[in-house]
């Protein structure tokens, strides 16, 4: 336990930055994910040509790639220096947009056609048909891969350790300068990472419950 | 086309649809117009950018920092296999001595980043005098992630399949050992074969974690070639290149997987709970999982 006590500090800081990677991130994603997955749903051609090709693209390159590009080949480009936070929180949404976009669309996906074409026939408008007919069903069935998105996007922040972001990822090079053990160091951060997730876990089966219906 | 969301076009949509094509690609240009001159702007295109590239010595390292990436997946595909059989049996164990304990260790591998495994293993164990290259590091870090999450799928195939499967298993006299190995896990793998190789995508796509503990891959090699400083520190050139091999890789892989996915989804001989999961294309294997639970705890 003394590892955590004695550093305090350097403990919170590692979680804050843990925090605001995945909530930064994740609104990100969440944002430039919907308007993806929108596009890959979308009746336009090229739209969908463009969606396809981001999600497929971004998701077979490595996050680590990824980051590599916006926190070295980024700034160059700029010709300025940008903070890293910053770009790792971009990239990590980027990344995860992909995932995102694919949940939804799956999630879109799973509503019989059927039930669409029969708001219509009573004379429901788009807006209508989303919102009475579509959403609702859609919702439910994205919820889980979503969390599991969620959970991922959690895990994959520490890849910002690489890129010299303040992070979970991170504080075993902070704590091993000041002379701690570097094994209960990991050891604790593998605990505190079981426990974020097992929170995110238990917040999925929490609104999986919430919104269950019988089909 | 009538979909969920939308209708045989009539006049004014089709109108409406070609003017957001028209948006769509005036941003997409515009972006790729922006890249460009900022591309030029820093000098980019400049020859002296591009001469460490013309070094047929430059292109052996790319080829050895591929190699040591596609070694660390290969060990790391066969051993995740091997792994993820031994503990998707052992999760479905019918002692619960075996079952927990593997659900635990499961549960708790899953749930770690990949690259705190790596940095356990490279960094941490050193203090308990076990150490190792930063090969075995990725390798064994690699394995043992994908191992537990190959487990949860198998277990998923397995869950899926109909428990006459099993039980006519045992009616004609087969054993345990007998209906797991030439009835259950057959129809499991082959149900599972698309979601099984999107996870060596991950896999492979996770070698890359290995630049961060010092692994010499490809983005190493990438970093390495990128901060030459007397031929122009040509990085983005060099992230270009052997970005480029990245995605090419791990798109013949996911390729792979799209394919059998979609023999899996014709195959007559999968049934129709697993035909159901890996119909949507690029399921993922989380969602995959989530189906095959949430078929699992409704009543068939």
């Amino acid at each position: 336990m003394g590892v955590i006590t004695d550093h305090l500090d350097l403990w919170g800081e590692a979680l804050r930055g843990t925090l605001v990677l995945f909530f930064g991130g994740g609104l990100i994603a969440i944002v430039l994910g919907l308007i993806v997955g929108a596009a890959r749903v979308s009746p336009v051609p090229i739209a969908r040509a463009v969606g396809g090709i981001y999600v497929n693209w971004i998701r077979n390159t490595p996050l680590t790639l990824v980051m590599f590009f916006f926190a070295f080949c980024l700034p160059i480009l700029l010709g300025e220096r940008v903070n890293s936070l910053l770009l790792a929180v971009v990239a990590l949404g980027i990344y995860t947009a992909t995932y995102v976009a694919e949940a939804l669309r799956a999630g879109i996906n799973t509503v019989p056609v059927g039930q669409a074409e029969a708001a219509r026939a009573i004379g429901l408008n788009f807006g209508q048909v989303m919102r009475y007919v579509v959403l609702p069903q859609a919702t439910r069935s994205v919820v889980p891969p979503m969390m599991s998105v969620l959970i991922a996007l959690m895990k994959n922040t520490t890849v910002a350790a690489g890129f010299s972001v303040v992070n979970l990822g991170t504080i075993r090079a902070s704590l091993s300068d000041v002379g701690e053990n570097a094994l209960v160091v990991l050891l604790w951060v593998m605990v505190v990472f079981v426990a974020l997730v097992l929170l995110l876990g238990w917040l999925q089966r929490y609104l999986e419950n919430k919104w269950r219906i019988a089909r | 086309m009538s979909s969920v969301l939308f209708d045989v076009p009539g006049p004014k949509a089709i109108a409406r649809n070609r003017i957001i094509g028209v948006l769509t690609v005036l941003v997409v240009l515009a972006v790729l117009a922006w890249v460009v001159w900022r591309l030029y702007a820093t000098g980019q295109f400049t020859a002296a950018k591009w001469n460490i590239f013309s070094f047929s010595a430059v292109w052996v390292r790319f080829g050895q920092g591929l190699l040591s990436t596609l070694g660390a997946f290969a060990a790391a595909g066969v051993g995740s296999l091997v792994l993820g059989f031994l503990l998707g049996i052992g999760r479905l164990s019918d002692h619960a001595w075996v079952r927990e304990p593997v659900r635990w260790i499961i549960e708790v591998l899953r749930a770690v980043p990949v690259l705190v495994l790596m940095m356990l293993l490279y960094y941490g164990l050193p203090v308990i005098g076990v150490k190792m290259p930063p090969y075995f590091a990725v390798v064994i870090a690699l394995i043992v992630y994908n191992g537990s999450v190959l487990a949860e799928v198998l277990r998923a195939g397995v869950e899926s399949l109909p428990r006459g499967q099993k039980e006519a298993g045992y009616a004609i006299g087969l054993r345990k050992s007998g209906v797991m190995s030439l009835i259950l896990l057959p129809q499991a793998v082959r149900a599972m074969m698309p979601v099984i190789i999107a996870q060596l995508v991950v896999a492979l796509k996770d070698t890359a974690l290995g630049f961060i503990i010092t692994y010499q891959e490809l983005l190493y090699v990438i970093n390495q070639i990128g901060n030459q400083a007397p031929y122009g520190s040509p990085l983005i050139q060099s992230a270009m290149i052997g970005g480029t091999m990245y995605v090419a890789v791990c798109l013949v892989l996911s390729y792979i997987a799209y394919r059998m996915q979609r023999r899996v989804k014709r195959s007559p001989k999968t049934q129709a709970p697993v035909a159901n999961v890996a119909a949507d294309d690029e399921a993922t294997l989380t969602e995959a999982i989530i189906m095959q639970k949430g078929s699992g705890r409704s009543p068939r």
